[in-house]
């Protein structure tokens, strides 16, 4: 019979096993930055260099690419905002059937393959004579990141008191300033973090990209292509500053969040005191 | 609709119309029907688009059937063309990879939901985050190099005692899709974890009291109140990762040898290599059909709807 805290031990061990399994490849493809071996790895080690960096910096469609990935990524926040936001403000206002079939065409891009978005949108601009081009890739991708953000506003727009609305219209308010005073304000939050989230979407999107892109590189199809092509370390040296970005941001998220928790329990003790005080 | 017209008026309820109406027809619809329609027509030269030969069939469709060539499967030897075999061959790791993430997800969100102290959720759930947040790409690229013949894998493995030479892992141990089934996991095993991990904390904790109280041993509880409880969250998980596994280009391709085909690289090879967009479209069109079937067939199964599974 296991005890209660001999299960407890192994459940600590279990998850430290699974940060270690999620964690180390990450610092292997680091490590390999370093090593002075013309193929990327870690084993055998041949001393360190920093000769993948430059050789990175250096990499004229390195910076291309970066440069594409970024310029798609704010078009197709550009589009999956507002389409996000008005598909959700209309499916909040009709129920029954027509809400679940447009709930339905909404939701279903974000579970097909992205390959078959890709390929669909270039199918069909092509019979418009739209040729392939990094601008099908927005418009693939806004197909299906448009509803992230549309779920995000629509979850939020079940806190709004719409009276406050009515309230203004009887005011004597415009409908202009309806939506902008009072509607959009309540949804700055959602519309904040879906438009963070379609940024990452699409800086991470791969499968859509690949199939519309033409000629052009965003930074995942050229790090494709260099796996493909005969590697060399520069891409652990973009892998290495990518996580090191990474670890940095979150420990700026986990430091501040700390701190905010130590000031509110502070309150709370202070809160406490008060009402003792108080009491007595 | 009325409503809408009384709080924004016709100008802002016809923008929004025409903003939904954009994303639906242009994006969604309308381009899905422009790969039904071309799945169905042949490919031909530019010259010859809209002459006589521009009829509608359902030859690229056939040729999914062609070439059949020997497979096993459980034991039986059959012969099936050879694209339906990496049909089969990707829906049978893909639900694999949607298992094995799932065993080894469970307990880590019941350890997050229930075990550890509340204190330390954040900052666990913070690092297990780290891995999201660099690109697929990048994390299959990492396996690729722990992988390879002389690579960090092997040399530990070997210098433990447990192979007695290297293996070329790429190629296949078990099975010929080994390095795709580690990498596809690696990269998609957090999309199983979190709506899991989701579905937990909305779980009383004294209903796992209560059961231990009453003498039942932690499997039981687990069988009988855990699962059932988390069940929204592993359709969930279930379903996004078995979609993500099998639409990825990357992961097999990176991971993947000669041996090893999965059906996105076929469709791959149709469009991109073969220029032969007509045949990607059918194939493309398969891969819907198949992803729609697992869609609705885990739906069912777990008894959930699309609004629970899209969160």
């Amino acid at each position: 019979m296991m005890t209660d805290k001999m299960r407890k031990v192994l459940y600590h061990l279990y998850m430290g096993s699974f940060l270690f399994y999620l964690l180390v490849p990450l610092v292997i493809m680091s490590g390999a930055a370093f090593n002075n071996n013309k193929t990327p790895s870690v084993y055998p080690w041949k001393g360190f260099s920093w000769q993948w960096f430059i050789e990175l910096w250096n990499d004229g469609t390195m910076w291309t690419s970066f440069g594409n990935t970024i310029w798609v990524a704010l078009a197709v926040v550009a589009l999956a905002v507002p389409l996000g936001t008005a598909g959700a403000i209309l499916i909040n206002s009709v129920t029954g059937m027509t809400r679940s079939v447009l709930y339905f065409f909404m939701v279903a891009p974000i579970l097909a393959p992205g390959a078959v978005i890709g390929i669909s949108t270039i199918l069909f601009w092509n019979k418009l004579s739209v040729p392939v081009g990094l601008h099908l890739s927005v418009l693939g991708q806004v197909s299906y990141i448009a509803a992230f953000v549309m779920l995000l506003v629509l979850a939020r727009l079940q806190s709004f008191d719409q009276n406050l609305e009515e309230a203004a219209l009887d005011l004597g308010a415009t409908h202009n300033q309806v939506l902008r005073r009072i509607l959009l304000p309540h949804l700055y939050p959602a519309i904040g973090a879906g438009a963070a989230i379609a940024f990452f979407q699409s800086i991470e999107n791969f499968n859509v990209t690949l199939f519309t892109r033409g000629t052009q590189n965003t930074l995942t199809v050229y790090v494709f292509s260099k796996v493909r092509s005969g590697i060399t370390p520069s891409i652990n040296a973009l892998a290495f500053m990518l996580i090191a970005l990474t670890l940095i941001a979150a420990l700026v998220y986990e430091l501040r969040r700390r701190r905010q928790a130590a000031l509110e329990a502070a309150r709370e003790e202070e809160g406490r005191r008060a009402s003792d005080a108080e009491i007595a | 609709m009325g409503e809408l017209l009384k709080r924004y008026g016709g100008t802002l309820t016809g923008a929004f119309i025409l903003l939904t109406g954009f994303w639906l027809l242009m994006l969604i619809i309308l381009p899905n029907l422009a790969l039904f329609e071309t799945s169905f027509r042949p490919y031909l030269p530019v010259v010859d688009m809209g002459g006589p030969l521009d009829t509608y069939s359902v030859n690229n469709y056939a040729k999914f059937f062609e070439s059949p060539g020997p497979m096993s499967i459980f034991g039986l030897e059959l012969s099936i063309p050879l694209r339906a075999q990496t049909f089969i061959n990707t829906v049978f790791y893909s639900i694999i990879v949607t298992v094995v993430a799932f065993v080894f997800s469970y307990p880590i969100a019941f350890y997050l939901a229930k075990v550890v102290r509340p204190k330390s959720v954040p900052t666990l759930i913070l690092l297990l985050f780290i891995p999201l947040w660099v690109s697929e790409a990048l994390r299959a690229f990492a396996w690729y190099i722990i992988l390879t013949l002389n690579g960090p894998l092997n040399a530990v493995l070997v210098g433990m005692g447990v192979l007695e030479k290297a293996v070329r892992w790429q190629q296949g141990v078990l099975t010929n899709y080994d390095a795709i089934v580690i990498g596809l996991v690696y990269n998609y095993i957090l999309f199983m974890l979190f709506p899991i991990y989701n579905a937990m904390t909305s779980l009383d904790s004294n209903q796992i009291e209560a059961a231990q109280d009453l003498g039942a041993p932690a499997w039981k509880t687990h069988l009988r109140i855990v699962l059932p409880h988390s069940k929204p969250g592993i359709a969930s998980g279930s379903v996004m990762v078995f979609m993500l596994a099998a639409g990825s280009l990357l992961v097999p391709t990176t991971l993947g040898s000669t041996r090893s085909n999965w059906f996105t690289q076929t469709i791959q090879q149709a469009m991109l290599e073969s220029q032969d967009w007509n045949t990607g479209a059918a194939y493309s069109f398969l891969y819907l059909l198949l992803c729609t079937v697992v869609v609705f067939g885990v739906m069912r199964l777990f008894k959930v709807r699309l609004s629970d599974i899209a969160r």
